[in-house]
């Protein structure tokens, strides 16, 4: 058993894994890392299953001190991390000596870090996962979905694991100015002709008004001309567009059911994509049908199998 | 009965079974969820029903959009609406009262009613759980008393204590947790609405049907309800 004391953090460092699955219907969140990709190749280098409970650092503001030899691995954003004085890339797995310091300065090109252990770190499961969700009360070290806080121990039990490093090839693109791809929704055509064209030919501007739950993007706004809907159950990536005309993109967080009009959602890989980026920051959209979606997602998940 | 496929992810299709909320309807959504369920099996990630839709979620590493779609509609072919009352029955016991039900007096203000006739129509239907959302264990169930409708509050509250039971247009819903809510308050519920250790989590799943009891503050305190009036939580 090793363990690491946390020194600093924020209420923006969770605890996460793949999220909760078979309870929606309950109306229970997904929850669970915001970028897929990063924690799975977090976990990758370790040898972990990809949806081992990691943790999500989103920003910088987290420090933590081994009370005990540490094998670890970092992927997902440069939030400027330090094994004492020395600087640390993400993509590898690392060793931090007991006593030694890793801490997350501020961030420099993504947005979201994601730290993995031997084995995963130690977690009740509740409902079948720690994913923590501050309003649900589940999940996280406690199972009551706090966020990680100064003075608690993040404990790892695991053995195995070596040194890897991601090669460039495995290297998540944070940076790739490629559109977000959106599967369009059966709703997409009850939206003015000019709308259709301004969502796909025009810059979309993350909102500061971003969470867990969703990120709005503010540009030209958007008009629906459909009747008003009934709520029904929304899917991770969802774009739903309020009459603000200002779409929110739907989150591991957000609410199971709602009646908002949608465009479409995005595809996975777009999602961790969008979780790398910071408010401020421009995206694109562009059309996928499903078939072509899936296609690429089944091809992302050998990466991890093959490499 | 004929069900629309839809495209709306990458991994999900809804299901959509009617255009309008209506009691009728569940039956229906309550055979084409077993069905859905069976059919899927383990390639089902999650089933998320609402009122005249279910949105199937399943794994996209054991099927591509076209065997999900082909399942679906298999699964669908020749549906038959279940027996009535194959949910659950439940009754919540209610206190009824001002200081946890701010909102009794806009009620009968509305309806011309009298606050004990706003009650008594309140807890004489037997409501059907539509779907569950907004939170853990969040029922919303219907259809309220056409004279009782009433809009949701225009500035929501920021604290809502757990149990309060409230009433939204045609749909009326208890809180399982403290959390912000709109919906018009008229009593409160000691009933455990969300516990991570019991069976299935939920007292409550779609489909099932609720009758609300009127009870007195001693009743409701002896089944462990929790008086604190609502201007104290804030």
């Amino acid at each position: 058993m090793s363990r690491l004391l946390i020194e600093a953090s924020t209420p923006l460092c969770l605890l996460q894994d793949a999220g909760r699955f078979g309870v929606r219907h309950l109306g229970v969140t997904q929850g669970g890392a915001l970028d897929w990709v990063s924690m799975s190749w977090a976990n990758w280098l370790l040898g972990n299953p990809l949806d081992a409970p990691v943790v999500e650092i989103t920003l910088g503001g987290f420090t933590v001190q081994a009370e005990d030899y540490c094998l670890l691995a970092l992927a997902g954003a440069d939030l400027g991390a330090y094994v004492d004085e020395r600087a640390i890339s993400p993509g590898r797995s690392f060793i931090l000596q007991k006593g030694q310091r890793l801490r997350f300065t501020q961030p420099f090109s993504g947005a979201r870090a994601y730290l993995a252990a031997p084995g995963g770190f130690d977690a009740p499961k509740v409902l079948g996962s720690c994913a923590s969700v501050g309003r649900e009360e589940l999940g996280g070290l406690d199972g009551f979905g706090r966020a990680l806080a100064e003075g608690a121990y993040l404990v790892y039990s695991g053995a195995g694991g070596g040194m890897r490093v991601l090669s460039a090839e495995q290297l998540p693109k944070l940076q790739s100015k490629a559109p977000l791809e959106v599967i369009l929704g059966a709703q997409i055509s009850q939206f003015g002709g000019q709308s259709l064209f301004d969502v796909f030919n025009s810059d979309w501007t993350l909102d500061s008004r971003a969470d867990r739950m969703g990120i709005r993007l503010l540009g030209t706004p958007l008009e629906y001309q459909g009747p008003s809907l009934i709520s029904e159950g929304i899917p991770l990536g969802a774009i739903q567009v309020p009459p603000d005309g200002q779409p929110i993109v739907l989150l591991n967080d957000r609410q199971t059911i709602g009646g908002y009009p949608r465009l479409g959602a995005l595809t996975p890989l777009s999602l961790a994509r969008l979780a790398q980026c910071l408010p401020g920051e421009k995206v694109r959209l562009a059309p996928v049908v499903q078939e072509t979606a899936h296609r690429q997602q089944v091809d992302y998940l050998q990466r991890f199998l093959n490499s | 009965m004929k069900p629309r496929i839809e495209v709306v992810a990458i991994d999900c299709l809804m299901v959509r079974l009617f255009d309008v909320i209506a009691e009728d309807n569940m039956p229906w959504m309550l055979a084409a969820t077993r069905r859905l369920r069976e059919a899927f099996g383990t390639a089902l990630v999650d089933l998320v029903p609402s009122y005249t839709t279910l949105m199937v979620h399943y794994h996209l590493t054991v099927l591509n959009p076209t065997q999900a779609r082909e399942l679906i509609h298999q699964a669908l072919t020749e549906l038959q609406p279940g027996p009535k009352g194959s949910g659950q029955a439940h009754v919540l016991p209610v206190w009824y009262d001002l200081s946890v039900g701010p909102e009794l007096p806009l009620l009968a203000k509305r309806s011309g009613l009298a606050i004990e006739e706003v009650i008594r129509r309140h807890s004489q239907h037997e409501y059907q759980v539509f779907a569950l959302g907004f939170a853990p264990g969040f029922a919303f169930m219907g259809l309220v008393d056409e004279i009782l409708a009433t809009p949701r509050l225009n500035t929501p509250r920021k604290r809502v204590a757990a149990g309060s039971v409230g009433i939204a247009e045609r749909q009326t819903a208890a809180y399982p947790v403290v959390s912000p809510g709109g919906w018009n308050l008229i009593g409160r519920t000691p009933a455990k609405l969300f516990d991570r250790d019991r069976d299935g989590y939920s007292l409550m799943q779609p489909g099932d049907t609720v009758r609300y009891e009127a009870v007195s503050h001693s009743e409701f305190i002896n089944l462990g309800g929790d008086d604190t009036p609502l201007e104290a939580l804030v």
